[in-house]
């Protein structure tokens, strides 16, 4: 039995076809993922929850075109991913900043291969900086940074280049709980003013339906698509969301699937 | 912001504070520590020496140690030596080292190129390198040449190896954002991973060339008329037991210098990481 998370309407921005991913560890093929079909739309906040090991982040890092799938097809566009592109931006949980460049330096980087003119990089530049919070350090170096601040970033870096489509594994997975809910806040402000398309993975089932339109839940050994929950919370969100009755409910039914994935797993016994 | 003070602050007890785990102690106490057990052995030597409970010919005393090198110094003999042992240990090194950095850069990236060398590598490592001294004579000759050459063999193998676990050591997710960034696969081997990778390499500069210093003496043992490892190979034909002290201290003390010259310029160079402190 497969939910698939296809839908009707425009084109989607990225389409997941039929896609799966098999590894071979030591002679064995492990299925990664069995069978996913999911479509997301233009400008659409969706997160991926699941248990950890249920192939969330293979599934990002194909979207990214970092892997490829074993089997199906995923477009960016209608147009198939061959490795990764300049329409999508990266964002991953260990920061990974160029720790040699400035903030600066480091944002700056990411716009070489644009061709926008000199002066509207510098501008896109400064932008950034400002948009993530981060003016005044333009010189710092990485390792001068909090781990929030280092995240608000590599945030900048993926998103100076204007791609349309942002990629974020566990972003937050890693900072304390209040610089994360400052950072949940920040993002939002970003997407509601810059319009990208965001898949955006988490373990955190309060930042999944806080942040999202849509919160895709993956079963695990192998990964499929569990369920697919429309999220229906007034948009622009503060953290006042987050005692509304219909966010409990989401939040149980989320909490529900997980546990019963993460049972299933224990007693497959590869937990 | 403030945290709101407390009226009466604890004091901290000091003594207490130099035995915590893993707790930074003040910079002078650290370097102090250093020359403790130096200068325990020091006397202690000094004690043996001076009762007599040894014989001069087996161990002589700190003095006439001290006394054999202003001997050196002032018969401009020490000056001579370090001259010709410290320009080979850097041509050895600095040859190894030219070698082995774009063979480990290679390696730490492609599975191909680890493949052909892992092997050849991982044997030769295990190679007595005083064993190859007859061999190096018969390619090299009895110049500098062969010196060099047997400094590059204790130095190459390990130092190959070891700059391809730096490469490998860096976060696999800087190479992917430089992917997401449209670098091409050279532009990121290059301008990535090479500087990520640096601060780890000059670590492995640092030890290497330690190594290089442990070699000196095989490299002057045979068809040598100069050099600090010579000096000392000589010593033990007239049992001047004081030359032969004088001479491993010297070498020892260089080699010292030569890590802290390389920690200093590491840390003023790799100002960035966050692995140097
Ligand atoms: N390169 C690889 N080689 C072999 N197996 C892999 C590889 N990458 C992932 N896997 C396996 O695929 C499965 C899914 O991994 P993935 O990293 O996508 O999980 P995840 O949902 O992101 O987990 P987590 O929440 O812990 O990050 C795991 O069983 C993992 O061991
Ligand atoms: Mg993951």
């Amino acid at each position: 039995m497969n939910t698939t998370a296809k839908t009707a309407g425009p084109p989607p921005t990225i389409s997941v076809d039929g896609v799966g991913r098999n590894f071979t560890v030591s002679g064995q093929t492990l299925v990664a993922i069995e069978k996913i079909d999911l479509d997301i739309q233009q400008n659409e906040f969706v997160s991926i929850v699941g248990t950890s090991g249920c192939g969330k982040s293979t599934l990002l890092n194909m979207i990214g075109g970092l892997d490829e799938p074993t089997s199906g097809e995923i477009r960016i566009d209608g147009v198939p991913v061959d490795g990764p592109g300049r329409d999508r931006g990266f964002v991953f949980q260990t920061y990974s900043l160029f720790e040699w460049m400035t903030v600066e330096g480091n944002i700056r980087f990411a716009l070489e291969k644009s061709t926008f003119a000199r002066a509207e990089k510098d501008e896109l530049v400064r932008h950034f900086i400002h948009a993530v919070g981060l003016s005044g350090f333009e010189k710092a170096y990485p390792k001068q940074l909090s781990g929030g601040m280092k995240q608000r970033v590599a945030i900048a870096r993926a998103l100076v280049y204007k791609p349309s489509i942002l990629l974020m594994d566990e972003p937050f997975g890693a900072l304390d709980a209040q610089t994360r809910g400052m950072m949940q806040e920040l993002l939002l402000k970003i997407w509601e003013d810059h319009k990208v398309t965001v898949v955006f993975i988490t373990h955190d089932v309060d930042e999944a339906i806080f942040l999202a339109d849509r919160v895709i839940v993956l079963a695990s050994r192998p990964g499929r698509i569990k369920k697919d929950m429309r999220i229906d919370l007034d948009r622009p969100r503060s953290y006042e969301v987050l005692t509304d009755p219909k966010f409990a409910a989401y939040k149980r039914e989320v909490l529900t699937d997980i546990r019963e994935e993460t049972l299933k797993a224990l007693g497959a016994g590869q937990a | 912001m403030s945290a709101p003070q407390s009226r009466q602050p604890r004091p901290r007890k000091k003594s207490a504070s130099l035995f915590q785990l893993r707790q930074d102690i003040p910079d002078r106490v650290f370097f102090a520590a250093g020359f403790v057990i130096p200068a325990a052995l020091l006397l202690i030597w000094w004690l043996v020496a001076s009762l007599g409970l040894v014989k001069p010919l087996f161990l002589p005393g700190p003095l006439s140690v001290i006394g054999e090198g202003w001997r050196q110094l002032t018969e401009g003999i020490l000056f001579e030596d370090a001259s010709v042992s410290i320009y080979r240990i850097v041509v050895g090194w600095a040859v190894a080292t030219i070698v082995a950095v774009p063979v480990g850069i290679l390696m730490g990236n492609y599975r191909l190129v680890e493949g052909l060398f892992e092997p050849l590598i991982s044997t030769a490592r295990y190679m007595p390198v005083v064993a190859l001294i007859p061999l190096s004579i018969l390619w090299a000759g009895i110049g500098d040449g062969q010196k060099i050459l047997i400094l590059f063999l204790g130095t190459f193998f390990q130092q190959a190896l070891m700059i391809m676990d730096n490469v490998k050591n860096i976060d696999i997710n800087l190479i992917r954002a430089g992917q997401t960034l449209g670098f091409t696969n050279n532009e990121i081997l290059r301008r990535i991973i090479l500087p990520a990778a640096l601060p780890g390499i000059w670590d492995t500069f640092r030890i290497t060339i330690g190594w290089t210093w442990t070699y000196l003496v095989v490299a002057e043992l045979v068809a040598a008329n100069s050099g600090l490892g010579r000096r000392i190979m000589d010593a033990q034909r007239y049992l001047s037991t004081d030359t032969i002290l004088f001479g491993t201290l010297f070498i020892g003390l260089l080699g010292l210098l030569t890590d802290y010259l390389f920690k200093r310029a590491g840390k003023s160079l790799f100002k960035w990481s966050s692995q140097t402190r």
